[in-house]
């Protein structure tokens, strides 16, 4: 018994084990501001585009409203009383002219509105994008790298619609749904009214039970990115579940989470098949009041049977404009929720701003100059307190301490990634702010522990350090980082496709590419992130070597983990704290007996440790 | 029709909502056609024969039947969906379970993106199919039989005149699908490149800044944004060109009517009753007839859909229990290769050669070599992830088929050199691999990783939820939790695969200290390419292009002067230097 309990306990816990939450746009209230912001976007095509997508839709819309009149009220009561052929035959030649024009504002309407949606699509997503470079590191490190892909691209399109469909469509609706009650008005007011009773029904479905169903929609399509986002990490994690034995605890997991899939599924679409039985009767009771009440009329007033028939006409063509209405009003309110996604986006500020009367940092030799500089991250937590340093050109530093002493925090302030909190930064004498963020940022470059591959060729992975360099640049880069003998290895040396998830390159590989590309860089300042990742000895050394030869001539800065690269700096800066402990080169350091010799002692003593 | 046959035991047990379905739709079918006859009766009869006592039938008839058939048009929908849906659920469920059973093998060659397109597109593609394809073309072959059939009872001439533009409808369809379907596809090709573009560029991020290549980036994507536009509004084109066309087309069937149909009203042939019901008939031939196109793609695009899940769905999982395998609760951690040879892929080279070693309960092995040596192939093989093509892997005695796989895998634990952890609880990531560990036991394992501290200071503590928007750890966290997951399971074997590779100097020794309470009592392999971390293993086996060419202690190794002794001077040299220094 307790074990059956036990077990049941267990079941429990695993049917629970996975959290997911959306990252979807859904739909927001109406935000008129918003919505102002949003049809901005429309302002540069408001003189050439947009009048011509307008002018086909007029036409094709008038020609739509005006036929029904045309057969009913003038050919077909000709043809019941008069009997004139010869005006059959005008009516005929009428209404082929009428359907040209008709045929040309159509080409015209859903040429021109595509092309209006689509720049405007284009417009959004260029400025999304290139805001977003411009952003800072800080931006990234808050947001997984999906959830910004998801705003670039899907949150975009979904206002794909609205542009090229919705705009045009409210316009044409609008004109439609007036048009027709202003015509028949014209032909028998009693009638018209008589016939309206239909539309305050037809306004609760496409608003009430609309809503409803929409409601019931949203449901379904969060569940389904939940399965989504599970399928997708059942699938990355396959090869932990499969060492743990957990399949068939998935198995279960999956199927609940299936199962509530299904069931709100089903319960959405048995609500969304509603929807048209309401909307055919409601077609159909004003039908029968067509049928009761126009026969009547023709029997007491001139109403006659052509203009009956004109109604009945009008009356299939009512429900279109009112339903599109409303799928309009569903598209503004997802098209609020993507744009305040894509505004919140766009309205994040770069945390380091440029100076509009910034200067280029020109030639420069690449001495850096740390002065009284602090910096917090946040108020609580000072990163810096009060560094002064100074960093000779053409020296290498390397930066020494525990995790969280302060030496990432250095480098991010000589890339101005950040800017200081107090005190100030200086290159050859330039304080930073003063400078162009491109000019500096061309000077300094960063080596990073992992190398991110580029899908793409070897060849134009290690020419994204300089697009402007020729193949034998590129090559004589290789050469001397030592990556040119594996690169000819591969199947297709130079133009062998790489991409970041293949596994052609291996770390070490990996690691001299970056060398290649820094190289092809040729900044003044390089800042180098040691990888810690174990490589094989053999490739290390090819690495330490390669090192050697990019670090030659530049003023380099090192947070090192090896004892061998830290060995060989000009200047060791010991941190602690966000303080500097002590500086001076191996040698000095080592003698001093200080923090820097029990750092090195340590580190055997790990190594012992084994 | 052989791909939905095959897929049939998905949606053939439900088959009653699909039949109850296709009756209903012939009735809304039937009724619909009725509306112009009601129409032609309302005009000839009622209004120009003067018998107006018949309105309120008419007006009553017509309103019950739109009843029936709003009733039918319902259950009609409902039925259809739910057909298709509770398919895609019964397919679901057996693909996830498919994809849980599919060997290492599979997913080496797997593409996550690929797989789950097919689990989500190709799924509703399928479904799509059966929720309206099917019932659509029966639709459309009855309403436009029918309306034609109506129209051929009133007057057979003006029928022929008035259908006499169809063909030049089905042509345009025809000319209109066969270009837009490609040009979707551009579309859809476009829009991938530029997803793949935006990816690349967030996930490379740091790259970018660090070279600041901001604005080559920026090219780069304009050059995809602009393709991914012009595509789109060349697509428009298509559009804008075949769509009024159609519906000119149909106005000229239009046009025909009346000027044709007018004429034998003036005749006298016809009644103005049978002109105004044309009017209507026309456009239940002219409608459907326009999405012709897109149902006989929709019908091709789910034939495709359903052959590629078929393709995962035929997927063999080769590793599997043998009929009277052996069910063991706790192995003793005896491991034995004996001369196995191993390859991945029939194309791939050796990836083992003959290895043969002992392993007995409670020992450690170092295995070390350069990356592709084979290290990590010995310890999948041990997990029984693959199958050596040939020799024997024993544990405690007896062959690893003769194991149930449950047996095996629940007996080691795996840290690999990057861990993976599941969006769930802290708690639920450490007993991943025992839900019945009770909370002591956690508890208890995360202490001896070194991470019950850190997992104190986090808001939730073990509750804590991970994932991509829940809380994040630094790698040397996440390898820590990973190791408390590993030792969740007690095992008697456990693999360490380069596991302190990725995390700091300071974080190593915290790790490294784990490493040496958890391996007591337990067969350890470990994997390193710093000596520092196996020079205390029982025996350390150097492989070399899937050989080993050295093996034994540490001392012995050294003292041999081969591959070994080599990295172990490269990587001594800093310690014997500062050694020298310090005295």
């Amino acid at each position: 018994m307790s074990q059956e309990n036990q077990e049941k306990k267990s079941e429990d816990r695993t049917l629970k084990r996975f959290h997911y939450s959306t990252d979807q746009a859904i739909e927001k209230p109406f935000n008129w501001k918003q919505m102002l912001r949003l049809f901005g976007y429309m302002k540069p095509y408001s003189k050439n585009l947009l009048p011509l997508a307008i002018l086909g839709m007029i036409l094709s819309t008038a020609v739509r409203l005006l036929a029904p009149v045309l057969i009913g009220s003038y050919a077909l009561d000709n043809l019941i009383e008069v009997r004139d052929i010869n005006f059959l035959w005008l009516m005929v030649a009428i209404l082929t002219g009428m359907y040209v024009i008709s045929w040309i504002g159509n080409v015209i309407r859903i040429f021109y509105m595509n092309k209006v949606g689509q720049h405007i699509i284009f417009d959004l997503r260029k400025a999304l994008f290139d805001h977003i470079q411009r952003l800072s590191h800080r931006f990234f490190d808050q947001r997984s790298a999906g959830s910004i892909l998801v705003r670039i691209t899907n949150d975009v399109n979904s206002l794909q619609d609205l542009f090229t469909n919705g705009v045009i469509n409210l316009l044409m609706d609008i004109i439609m749904l007036f048009g027709i009650i202003f015509i028949l008005f014209m032909i028998s007011p009693e009638l018209t009214l008589a016939i309206m009773v239909v539309l305050p029904i037809m306004f609760f479905i496409s608003t009430k039970l609309r809503r409803n169903i929409r409601r019931s929609w949203q449901d379904v399509r969060i569940k389904q990115s939940m399965i989504n986002s599970h399928l997708n990490e059942s699938i990355q994690g396959i090869r932990v579940t499969q060492s743990y034995t957990q399949e068939k605890e998935n198995i279960g997991f999956f199927n609940k989470m299936n199962y509530e899939n299904f069931e709100s599924w089903r319960n959405a679409t048995q609500k969304n098949a509603m929807f048209r039985p309401f909307v055919e009767m409601s077609g159909a009771i004003g039908t029968a009041v067509l049928l009761s009440y126009g026969v009547f009329l023709i029997q007491t007033t001139p109403l006659t049977p052509g203009q009956f028939f004109s109604f009945a006409l009008y009356i299939g063509m009512f429900w279109e404009p009112i339903s599109r209405l409303g799928q309009v009003y569903n598209q503004l309110l997802v098209g609020m929720a993507s744009s305040e996604r894509i505004f919140e986006f766009l309205d994040e500020r770069p945390s380091v701003p440029e100076k509009t009367k910034a200067k280029k940092l020109k030639n420069i030799k690449g001495e850096i100059r740390f002065e009284n500089v602090e910096f917090a991250y946040d108020e609580e937590r000072k990163a810096l307190k009060g560094i002064d340093l100074t960093m000779h050109a053409g020296q290498t530093v390397a930066l020494v301490g525990h995790t969280g002493s302060g030496k990432t925090t250095i480098v991010n302030l000589i890339t101005r990634f950040y800017d200081p909190t107090k005190g100030r930064v200086t290159i050859d004498g330039h304080d930073l702010r003063d400078i162009t963020l491109d000019s500096l940022r061309e000077k300094v470059s960063i080596v990073l522990q992992e190398t991110f591959i580029f899908s793409g060729t070897i060849m134009e992975n290690i020419r994204f350090g300089n697009p402007s360099a020729s193949d034998e640049q590129v090559i004589e880069a290789a050469k001397t980082v030592g990556a040119h003998k594996f690169i000819q290895q591969l199947k297709n040396g130079y133009e062998t496709e790489v991409e970041e998830r293949g596994n052609v390159l291996s770390v070490g590989e990996r690691q001299l590419l970056s060398f290649a590309r820094a190289l092809l860089a040729d900044p003044q300042i390089l800042i180098l992130d040691e990888a810690t990742a174990s490589i094989d000895t053999e490739t290390e050394q090819v690495i330490q070597a390669a090192l050697k030869r990019l670090l030659h001539g530049r003023t380099a800065i090192m947070i090192a983990h090896r004892l061998s690269t830290i060995r060989e700096a000009d200047n060791i800066i010991v941190l602690e704290h966000g303080n500097i402990l002590e500086q001076g080169n191996h040698d000095e350091l080592m003698k001093e007996k200080g923090e820097y010799y029990s750092l090195v002692k340590a580190q055997f003593k790990v190594l012992d440790a084994g | 029709m052989n791909t939905f046959k095959r897929l049939k035991e998905f949606y053939w047990p439900y088959k009653r909502y699909f039949l109850v379905s296709i009756l209903t739709l012939l009735a809304v079918t039937g009724i619909t056609v009725v509306y112009p006859i009601i129409l032609q009766i309302t005009l000839d009869t009622i209004i120009l024969g003067e018998n107006f006592h018949l309105v309120p039938y008419v007006s009553i008839g017509f309103l019950v039947l739109m009843a029936l058939k709003g009733v039918a048009v319902y259950f009609h929908q409902y039925l259809g969906d739910l057909f298709g849906i509770r398919s895609v659920y019964e397919l679901r469920n057996a693909l996830y379970r498919k994809l849980q059973f599919l060997p290492f093998r599979y997913y080496d060659n797997a593409r996550t993106g690929d797989l789950m397109s097919r689990l989500t597109a190709d799924v509703e593609g399928f479904r799509f199919f059966l929720s309206f394809g099917c019932a659509q073309l029966i639709n459309l072959v009855m309403l436009v039989g029918l309306s034609m059939g109506i129209m051929f009872y009133y007057s057979p001439s003006l029928a022929l005149l008035t259908l006499a533009a169809m063909p030049f409808l089905v042509v345009t369809v025809y000319r209109f699908d066969k270009k837009v379907h490609p040009a979707f596809k551009d579309i859809r090709k476009s829009f991938a490149s530029m997803t793949t573009k935006v990816q690349e560029n967030i996930s490379g991020m740091n790259t970018v800044k660090s070279l600041s290549k901001e604005n080559y980036e920026i090219g780069r994507f304009d050059d995809k944004n602009n393709d991914y536009k012009d595509k789109f509004i060349y697509t428009s084109g298509i559009w804008a060109k075949f769509f009024p066309l159609m519906e000119l087309i149909g106005h000229i069937c239009v046009v025909v009517l009346l000027g044709y149909g007018g004429f034998l009203v003036i005749q006298g042939d016809i009644t103005p009753g049978v002109l105004g019901a044309f009017f209507s008939l026309i456009w239940y031939i002219v409608g459907p007839l326009m999405n012709l196109g897109f149902i006989i793609n929709m019908f091709s695009q789910s034939k495709a859909s359903g052959e590629r899940l078929l393709q995962v769905l035929d997927e063999s999982e080769d590793i599997f229990d043998e009929p009277g395998a052996r069910e063991v609760e706790r192995l003793e951690g005896h491991v034995q290769f004996k001369d196995v040879t191993h390859r991945y892929d029939s194309e791939d080279e050796l990836a083992l050669k003959n290895i043969t070693f002992d392993a007995p309960p409670g020992k450690t092995i170092g295995l070390i070599g350069a990356t592709g040596s084979g290290k990590t192939s010995i310890t999948q093989l041990i997990s029984r992830f693959y199958e050596p093509s040939r020799g024997e892997i024993l544990i405690d005695g007896f062959p690893l088929e003769k194991y149930k796989l449950k047996s095996i895998r629940h007996n080691i634990g795996v840290v690999l050199q990057e861990s993976f952890l599941f969006s769930s609880s802290i708690k639920d990531n450490i007993s991943y691999g025992s839900p019945e560990a009770t909370m002591e036991q956690i508890i208890d394992a995360a202490k001896r990783a070194q991470a019950h501290d850190f997992i104190m200071e986090l808001p939730n503590g073990y509750d804590t939820v991970l994932g991509e928007r829940g809380m994040g750890l630094s790698g040397g966290q996440k390898q820590r939790i990973a190791i408390a997951r590993a030792i969740c399971i007690d095992p008697s074997i456990l693999i360490l695969d380069d596991a302190t590779s990725a995390v700091d100097m300071e974080t190593e020794a915290k790790i490294q200290a784990a490493f040496e309470e958890v391996m007591k009592g337990r067969t350890t392999f470990i994997i390193a390419h710093r000596i520092s971390s196996l020079m205390h293993a029982d025996e350390i086996i150097v492989l070399d292009n899937g050989n080993i060419v050295e093996r034994g202690t540490h001392d012995e190794l050294v003292a041999l002067g081969g591959n070994y002794r080599n990295i172990y001077d490269i990587q001594f040299k800093d310690r014997n230097t500062f050694l020298q220094e310090a005295k």
